[in-house]
Order: structure tokens, then C-alpha cells, then sequence
């Protein structure tokens, strides 16, 4: 899920940026989570910003959008409230379902715990951009063939945390998926399913095999 | 549903979906007789699939359609065929309430009170109404989904309602952004009169403990069940008790059976608080408009949502539509319109604007709704045979503000027992409401009722086994079942290698343990639906119900595809949307039993009426018109064939439509109104599970389960089995995990969040072997049932059956903490 809690390596703690999740009294390593991926988005000097909005480009499903939003957003409430993405969750908003989950230069991480300002310059990918046009990502395929999903709100999260781990590791073993998926929070019970659509995804090399 | 009990009481029947017209005295009623009107009598196939079919004849309506044969023999129905809005779920373009964004709408958020007693002296808005971006301001002058007070002059002259649990909403803003919302709440100045509080169930059990409420009250009922039956007595915060679980009277003389019993067994169990945490937290989207109100509404009955406000706002139903696409999980929490519901609407009228207002976490936990603990005490009397002489039980239990903490059915239905006395009592706290959960009382009850028959089945040196079957003889199709899954679930889970308890000599000792699961046979008998056929040959079936993830929309076109020779993906299934006929609750596992048969009725009718007027293309009789593999033909003419819609071109009309009901259950039922009628038979289960018990550090960890269920016919054993998952998952989760923690200082809860409220994860999922039973009943005219709470039932009382074989203790407290555990361990 999130970058490991490492705080080994110092960070700029960009004090400029109004810190959402900070004042929100995140904990410690949820919040180091959050700082991880803007030590190497931070300008040596970057501009002041806030708390009124400012433009932002970003690169979402390999498209460019600007939009207008306040330093504090999310990048999970920018996808949502701004893009008119809805198909990433919000079920904590606090680092602890993994319902948000979206890939950042093709690694998970919570849409929630990231500020939009901080993905400024990756490549964010969203449920929405995971399949290629028609074409469902295997992971997709073999959710809806394994019945992965009930009431299928922590799905999207899921589907991305598991699509990654596939691409990565086309050899995973249930241990894997049960590693891939543990921070996500599924109440209709569908680890059972979850695990395996995955394997099968994962076994069918890109072409799941289903059970229909 | 929690009992079904008697609510005649016109005080208690606020809400359609919970009334049950009984008698409040003597006894069940006579049943109604079924299916007024013309009939026939028609053979039927009756018993479980590969365990023996014979032929029932039972009177059925002249306009049901003739008899399904076994699923075997099925082109759709029974088939494992992938849930329909499969893509639209993994895709993200599944539309939930918390996804609808209308042009200019609003968002919500409430004040919360601090204080879980208080009166409230004053509310100074006008600051947060100065903050820029907000647009209404709303203050309450009711709180739904609690308790009501019988004589609400007890409260006389107060001007805004009592405060009676930390979290309680107080007043609310509607603003253009979230943010300016959020900042406008703290903005609203409110000057609290605190009140002493109690949190705790005992502490309120006591007869000098604050007092939640100032007099008597009443608990309306939900169509997920839950409530209390009316006009029971109240004592401070102690309410009953209620002794009449499932409209039956306490049974024969409990005291003369335990002084006649050879063997007596007698113990407290105690249960805790769990909440539903729907990973949709309950929300609304309202939309006034001078000509109508639209809500898009995370429920489990888009009725309940409709008639809530057409009766809070005053509004005929027809000026009201309640939109449900997706429901991100409900279980048994989402009826009506709640606070937020209440509102949303309030804002958005007072706006002009759509309003968004959906709860956070917090609020989720808090106010959401929750399982009541319970603390049961229980005293069965046996005979050395092991026949049961008597039980007795007494229950205590807080649901918080509301009530409804009773502790299920069971022990009046499971097991044969002459003398059966159950007390149940309410203990209001200052706490968030309870709501019905997956299987409300049910679940608390069998855990201390399936511990309490191993307990005599140890005693008495027999197997545990074997003696449910020699107690549960009912009879009733359940019974049936369940003596099938015993034989089944005991071959697949080894349980001729089950050890005996205590076995293991290291710190980890491993053991068996089972536990039997029992639920009402529920139908919701106003259910309708409609099938459309158009001219160009689509099919389409349309149900207000909705789909809380059960797969509602998939099971809908798979009844209508057998009739029409189609496949499943071949029909619109339109769901989720109070335009259309009539559709159950998704609460007390009625919607497939519910909507089935009435969409195979209103499919079978129109795939008739398509029949004459495909005759004259056919150049045949309608009655030799069939439908099969996509194609139209004549009865025994292979050469005849046409694809469907190429036939249906062919006839030359626009659209033909008809529309159909849910029948009565052929044998009738226990009772019936409207909105519901129970079955004399039951739907239940029997589960296995093994437990591995670190005795040095008492974790437990359920390794694997094994859930034997039946459901009459499973529409679809794919999505069956996933929900079975979800029972066994939810009932793991809370065996060994979930524990809503209040402050007893603060009357906050302590972990009103999903990292600090622990819930199973990937990694403690348990093995979970799923066997489904086949079961005809020859009930209506698919047979289906449903298996949404039987699943959840059995699983905290095997897995602690279980614990006990590994360990040779018997731990009778919920959750299986470490804590705990070793509590028990030393005991
Ligand atoms: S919403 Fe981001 S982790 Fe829960
Ligand atoms: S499918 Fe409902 S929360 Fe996972």
C-alpha cells in the first residue's frame, strides 16, 4: 500500500503547503507516508501557495488537466470533486481502507493521504484509466469472472492494488496477494474472490482465465 | 428481521416495512388462507437435490406458471453467470450515492454534539450563515432512528431535541464546497446544558443510573428489523421484558421442566457492540424542485426512503423519487431517510439547490447504527437421553438510544423443547443508535445457544453431532436441510478426526467446532414486477428494488432469460429506481425470494402474450410457441427456428408489457400483511470451523470454515457462494475482532475509525469451504430463498465451539481478544 515508514532519509517538510492531513492529526506513519513521494516533487524553492487556490497541472490517465484547487486538496478529492472521476473511493479518508487507491507513475498509493500538488509531475493512473479503451486490464476481467466484488465499493481499490501486483509480478502466490491487498478494507467479505481473480489473472499470462 | 413480533400497537407502526398485525394476546394467529382466487392442484418436485426428490401436489394459483425442474436441468436459472454490473463495478463507472454530482449541488455537513446528554439552551447560526459559500442552515426539530418517548409532554417546552448520545446532530449547513462547509460548522455556536450520562450496560442497568430518557418509550420497528415490540414496561433505563420472540408466549412451566431435568447447564454468555461500518458510509443526495423531490439514496429499501419522506415533508409519493444505482453495503442499517436524510431535504428545500450529505467515518460508527451487546443467561434443563426438558433465558442488552437488543429467535425454534421461557430486556444508554444487522438478535443468540448444547452434549458424553439430531426435529424444510449439512459438512470437514478437547500438548492447540445457523423464511408479499418486450425483440424487467451488492440485477434477468430462451446478459434489468413496480427490502434475506417468482410470473405471462402473436408468423398454435437458446420455434420443428429478435421483428408490434406479483407461498404462511409473511419454514445452515489458540499470547486464528447452507433454490451459486463468504468473513470479524470501545467518562466512542475498530483482513481470512444445498420446497413458483443472514449466523458460535475443543475452556465472551482469551484460558 503506502510507501514503508522510513525516516531514515529526511524530508522537506514543505511548510508552505497547508498540510490537510496534518492538522487532520494523521498518525506519524501515515503521515511520513504522505510526505515520501514530495521529496522528489519538491522545487528547491517552490513558490508559496494557499490557502486560496492556485492552477495545477497534472497528468491523469495520460491526459493533462489544469484545474483551479487550494493547496489542501487531495488528490483523491481532485479526481472526484474536479474531474468528475468517481470511480475512486474514499472510505477513511485517513491512510486505513485503501478504498482510494490510485497508481502514481505505476505504484499504489492512497489518493487520499497523497495532496494533489504533490503529484505534480507523475503519471497518475485511476480506475477510470486502467482499462485500454474497451479493453478490460486482466485483473478487471478476472474480478467480474470470480465474482471479486459484492457491493463492490472497495473494488476499484482493490482492482488497482491487484492490477499492480500482477504487472509487477506475473508469478505472485496467494501470500502475494494477501500482501498486495491487506490494507484494504473489503465489509462484504470478498478476500476469498479477491485472491482468486488475481491468481488467475496472474496465471493466465494477461488472459485471465475465468470460472464461466 | 430480529423477532417477529406483535407491533398491532398503532404507536409502534410508523413504518410500514416492521408492521405486523397480530394479536396482542392469545396466541399466534390463524394463519391466513393462501392465494385466494382460481387454482389448480399441481404435482411439484419437493426435497433436496441428490438426497432424494419425491412429488408434492399443492393448490397453485391458475396463472403461475407450471413447475421449475431441479436447476440441473435449467438453461439460466442456477447458473454461476457473472454478475451483470460486474464492469461497470470494476471499471469505476458504477454510479453510488456518494459519487452523484448534480450541476450546482451543495454540500452538507453536520454539528455534532460533544456531549452525549444534554439540553440544549441556545444555536447562534449567525456567524457559520455569514461564512461565505453557505447557503442553508438547518436545525432539527426531530432525531430519527431512536427510541421515541410515549408521552413526548415529558419533554414539553424544550426547543430543540434532548442530546442523548456524543455525536447526536445538532444542526447542519449546506455550502458550495465541502470546505466552506466544514469551516461553517465550527462556526455555529451552540450552549449546552450537559446532563449526567451513562454509557455502560450495567451502570445503566442500575436503578440510580441516569436516566436517558425521562419516561416510557417506543421503538418503532425497521423494515431490517430491529425495534421492540410496543407497550412493554420500563423501568429507569430498563425496558421488558419482551417474552414473546417470534409471536409465541413463553412455552409450558420452565420451572417444573428444570426441576424435572436429569441435567442442568447453565452459564452467561456476554457479546459486544459491533458496527456496520458499509464501506458506503449512509447518505442522501436530495434534489427539491417546486414540481418534485429526488432523492439518490444509499439504502437497502428505496420504499422505505420514499414513504419516510413523503410522510416527513408532507408530500404525496407520487411527488417523490428515490434513486438507488448502487448501494455500497448496507447490512441491515440503511432504511428510511435517517438524520442525514431528514436533513439533506431541509437544506436543499431551504437552498434551492441539490444537497449532498453523506457521513464521514466518524459519524459513520457513531450514528450509524450498531449491533447491541448482549449479557444472556441461560439455563437448560436435559434428560440423561439428552432430550431437552427446558430452557431459560434471560438477556440484557443496549442498543443505545434506540432499541431492539434482543437476542433472536432461537431458542423457541431450533430445538425440540416443551418448556421454553425467554426474557429479553432493552437498557437504553446515552449511545448511537442500534440498528438491524445481518441477522439482528439471531446472531448473539446462537452463540450462546450452540455453546450451551455442546456444553450438555460433553456432559452427557454424546456427540455433538449427533445429538442436534436428535433435537432438531421440527420437521420444517429447515430442519430437512439441516440434517442434510450436518452429514455433508461433517464428511468434508473431518469430523471423524475431530480429537477430543484439549488435545494438543504445546502452546498452540488447534481444534473443531460446529455450529448450527437458523433464519426466517421471509417474503415481502407487495412485491411486483414488470417484463417488457419490444418490437425490436429486447427484453426488459423492471423492480424498485435495489442492490446493496447481493447481485439483485443479475438473479432479476436470469428469471426472465429461462422464460424467454435467453441469456441473463441478454436483458435489461432495471433496478434501484421507485418508478418501477414494487421491490422488497434488501433486509431479512427476502429479495430473492421476494422478486423471483414475481418476475418469473410477469416473464412467463408476456412470453405467453409474445407467443400469440408469434403464432401467425409460426403459422402454429401460441401453445406450441417455444422459446430456447436464443431462438423461437415450434414445438418439436427444429427446422422452424428463428433467432428471438428476428422473430419478434417479425410480429410487428411496439412493445408488449406485463406485470406480475409474488404469489402467496402455496402451503400459506405463519402470518401476513402487506409488507411481509413469515413461512412456517426457515432457511439456516451448519458451519465448521478449526481454530488454532496460541495459548501463550491468546491470539486465535480461524483457519478454515466450512459453511453448508441452503437457500430453496439458488438462483445463481456464484454469487450465492460470495455472499455465504461475506457471512462467515463478517461473523470471523466478529468472533475474534470488532469492539466498539465508548469512554465511560466521555460517552465518546474511543475508535470511531477503521484503523482503530479492527476488522478481518486479507490476512486472517480463513480457509472457506462453501457447499450449497439444492433444496425444492414447492412453495412458489421458482422456489427460491434467501441466505444473506444464515451465512453470518452459525460462524462466532462454531468458531467458539471450536475454541473449546482446541482448548478445553469455554470462552463465553465476545471478542476473542487476547484479553479475553486468556481470561478464559485461566478460568
Ligand atoms: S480513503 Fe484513502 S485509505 Fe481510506
Ligand atoms: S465489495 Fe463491498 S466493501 Fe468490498
Amino acid at each position: 500500500m503506502a510507501p514503508p515508514d522510513d525516516d531514515s532519509v529526511p524530508k522537506p517538510l514543505l511548510p508552505q503547503l497547508s498540510r490537510r492531513a496534518f492538522f487532520k492529526g494523521a498518525g506519524a506513519s501515515a503521515l511520513s507516508a504522505t510526505l515520501a513521494p514530495s521529496a522528489h516533487a519538491a522545487d528547491p524553492s517552490p513558490p508559496v501557495l494557499g490557502p486560496e487556490p492556485a492552477p495545477l497541472t497534472l497528468s491523469i490517465n495520460g491526459r493533462t488537466v489544469t484545474v483551479q484547487a487550494d493547496p489542501a486538496t487531495t488528490l483523491a478529492e481532485l479526481v472526484r470533486n474536479h474531474l468528475g472521476l468517481t470511480g475512486t473511493k474514499i472510505g477513511c479518508d485517513r491512510g486505513a481502507c485503501s478504498a482510494c487507491t490510485v497508481w502514481l507513475d505505476g505504484e499504489v498509493a492512497a489518493s487520499c493521504m497523497t495532496l494533489a500538488f504533490d503529484a505534480r509531475g507523475r503519471k497518475v493512473t485511476t480506475i477510470e484509466g486502467l482499462a485500454k479503451g474497451e479493453a478490460l486490464h486482466p485483473v478487471q476481467r478476472a474480478f467480474v469472472e470470480n465474482d471479486a466484488m459484492q457491493c463492490g465499493f472497495c473494488t476499484p481499490g482493490m482492482v488497482m492494488s491487484c492490477a499492480a501486483l500482477v504487472d509487477r509480478n506475473p508469478k505472485c502466490t496467494l501470500d502475494d496477494v494477501k500482501q498486495a491487498v491487506s490494507g484494504h478494507l473489503c465489509r462484504c467479505g470478498t478476500y476469498p474472490n479477491v485472491f482468486k481473480a488475481t491468481l488467475a489473472a496472474a496465471q493466465g499470462g494477461g488472459k485471465a482465465k475465468g470460472n464461466t | 428481521m430480529q423477532d417477529v413480533k406483535d407491533t398491532s400497537d398503532p404507536r409502534a407502526s410508523n413504518k410500514p416495512g416492521g408492521e405486523q398485525q397480530q394479536q396482542q394476546a392469545g396466541g399466534p394467529p390463524q394463519p391466513p388462507q393462501p392465494n385466494p382466487g382460481p387454482s389448480r392442484q399441481q404435482a411439484l418436485p419437493y426435497g433436496i437435490v441428490g438426497a432424494g426428490l419425491k412429488e408434492v401436489t399443492r393448490r397453485v394459483p391458475e396463472d403461475e406458471p407450471p413447475p421449475l425442474p431441479e436447476n440441473a436441468k435449467l438453461k439460466s436459472i442456477g447458473k454461476p453467470v457473472s454478475r451483470l454490473d460486474g464492469i461497470e463495478k470494476v471499471t469505476g463507472k458504477a454510479r453510488y450515492t456518494f459519487d452523484v454530482q448534480l450541476p450546482g449541488m451543495l454540500w452538507a455537513k453536520w454539528v455534532a454534539s460533544p456531549h452525549p446528554h444534554a439540553r440544549i439552551k441556545s444555536i447562534d447560526t449567525s456567524a457559520a450563515e455569514r461564512y461565505p459559500g453557505v447557503r442553508a442552515i438547518h436545525i432539527p426539530e426531530r432525531i430519527l432512528s431512536t427510541a421515541q418517548l410515549r408521552d413526548p409532554k415529558a419533554e414539553q417546552g424544550n426547543r430543540y431535541p434532548t442530546v442523548r448520545y456524543a455525536g447526536q446532530p445538532v444542526a447542519a449547513v449546506a455550502a458550495d464546497t465541502p470546505r466552506a462547509a466544514e469551516a461553517a460548522v465550527k462556526l455555529i455556536k451552540v450552549e449546552y446544558e450537559p446532563l449526567p450520562h451513562v454509557s455502560q450496560l450495567e451502570e445503566a442497568m442500575k436503578e440510580n443510573a441516569p436516566r436517558v430518557f425521562p419516561g416510557p418509550t417506543e421503538q418503532p420497528a425497521t423494515a431490517g428489523g430491529g425495534g421492540a415490540p410496543p407497550g412493554l414496561p420500563q423501568k429507569g433505563n430498563v425496558r421488558g421484558p419482551d417474552n414473546k420472540p417470534r409471536g409465541m408466549g413463553p412455552r409450558g412451566d420452565v420451572n417444573k421442566g428444570l426441576s424435572e431435568s436429569e441435567v442442568v447447564i447453565e452459564a452467561e454468555y456476554r457479546t459486544q457492540v459491533q458496527t456496520h461500518v458499509p464501506m458506503e458510509p449512509h447518505g442522501l443526495v436530495a434534489d427539491w424542485k417546486d414540481d418534485g423531490l429526488t432523492l439518490y439514496a444509499s439504502t437497502q429499501f428505496v420504499t422505505s426512503v420514499r414513504e419516510d419522506a413523503a410522510e416527513l415533508f408532507d408530500l404525496p409519493k407520487s411527488k417523490v423519487r428515490v434513486i438507488s444505482d448502487f448501494t455500497g453495503g448496507g447490512f441491515g442499517a440503511k432504511y428510511g431517510i435517517g438524520n442525514y436524510g431528514l436533513l439533506a431535504i431541509h437544506l436543499s428545500r431551504k437552498a434551492g439547490a441539490p444537497v449532498r450529505m453523506i457521513l464521514d467515518r466518524r459519524e459513520e460508527h457513531v450514528s450509524g447504527g450498531n449491533r447491541p451487546n448482549s449479557i444472556q443467561r441461560l439455563k437448560l434443563g436435559a434428560k440423561r437421553d439428552g432430550s431437552l426438558v427446558a430452557l431459560q433465558v434471560q438477556a440484557y442488552g443496549t442498543g443505545g438510544v434506540a432499541g431492539g437488543a434482543g437476542v433472536g429467535f432461537c431458542h423457541s425454534t431450533l430445538y425440540e423443547c416443551p418448556n421454553v421461557l425467554v426474557e429479553q430486556y432493552d437498557v437504553f444508554t446515552n449511545a448511537g443508535p442500534c440498528a438491524a444487522f445481518r441477522a439482528p438478535g439471531q446472531v448473539q443468540g446462537i452463540f450462546a445457544l450452540e455453546q450451551t448444547i455442546d456444553e450438555l452434549a460433553e456432559r452427557l458424553k454424546m456427540d455433538p453431532l449427533a445429538l442436534r439430531g436428535k433435537l432438531d426435529v421440527s420437521g420444517t424444510d429447515d430442519c430437512l436441510a439441516r440434517a442434510q449439512e450436518r452429514k455433508v459438512g461433517a464428511e468434508r470437514a473431518g469430523w471423524n478426526k475431530r480429537r477430543p478437547a484439549g488435545s494438543d500438548k504445546g502452546p498452540i492447540k488447534r481444534g473443531l467446532g460446529f455450529a448450527q445457523s437458523q433464519w426466517l423464511y421471509l417474503v415481502q408479499p407487495s412485491t411486483a414486477c414488470e417484463v417488457r418486450v419490444s418490437g425490436d425483440g429486447s427484453v426488459e424487467a423492471f423492480s424498485s428494488t435495489q442492490d446493496i451488492g447481493t447481485g439483485t440485477r443479475t438473479i432479476l434477468a436470469q428469471v426472465v432469460a429461462e422464460e424467454f430462451g435467453l441469456r441473463a446478459e441478454d436483458i435489461g434489468s432495471h433496478i434501484g429506481d421507485s418508478r418501477y413496480p414494487m421491490g422488497p427490502a434488501s433486509g431479512g434475506s427476502r429479495v430473492t425470494s421476494s422478486l423471483t417468482p414475481a418476475a418469473r410470473n410477469a416473464a412467463y405471462r408476456c412470453a405467453r402474450e409474445l407467443a400469440a402473436r408469434l403464432a401467425p408468423v409460426f403459422k402454429a398454435n401460441a401453445e406450441n410457441i417455444v422459446f430456447a437458446d436464443g431462438k423461437v420455434m415450434v414445438k418439436g420443428k427444429a427446422g422452424s427456428a428463428m433467432p428471438f429478435r428476428e422473430a419478434v421483428k417479425k410480429a410487428g408490434f411496439e412493445e408488449i408489457s406485463q406485470r406480475a406479483e409474488r404469489r402467496d407461498d402455496y402451503e400459506g404462511y405463519l402470518f401476513k400483511t402487506p409488507d411481509m409473511a413469515l413461512s412456517r419454514h426457515g432457511i439456516g445452515g451448519v458451519q465448521f470451523a478449526e481454530v488454532a489458540v496460541d495459548t501463550e499470547t491468546g491470539i486465535v486464528k480461524v483457519e478454515r470454515v466450512v459453511a453448508v447452507h441452503d437457500c430453496g433454490r439458488p438462483i445463481n451459486p456464484k454469487l450465492t457462494e460470495s455472499q455465504i463468504y461475506g457471512g462467515v468473513i463478517q461473523g470471523v470479524s466478529y468472533a475474534l475482532y470488532e469492539e466498539r470501545h465508548l469512554d465511560a467518562a466521555s460517552g465518546q466512542q474511543l475508535n470511531a475509525n477503521v484503523d482503530q475498530y479492527k476488522i478481518l483482513g486479507s490476512r486472517e481470512t480463513p480457509r472457506i469451504e462453501v457447499i450449497l444445498l439444492e433444496q425444492l420446497g414447492a412453495q412458489s413458483s421458482t422456489d427460491a430463498r434467501g441466505v444473506a443472514e444464515p451465512a453470518n449466523v452459525a460462524t462466532a458460535a462454531a468458531v467458539a465451539n471450536a475454541f473449546y475443543n482446541a482448548t478445553g475452556k469455554r470462552i463465553r465472551t465476545l471478542p476473542m481478544t487476547p484479553a479475553n482469551v486468556l481470561a478464559a484460558l485461566r478460568g
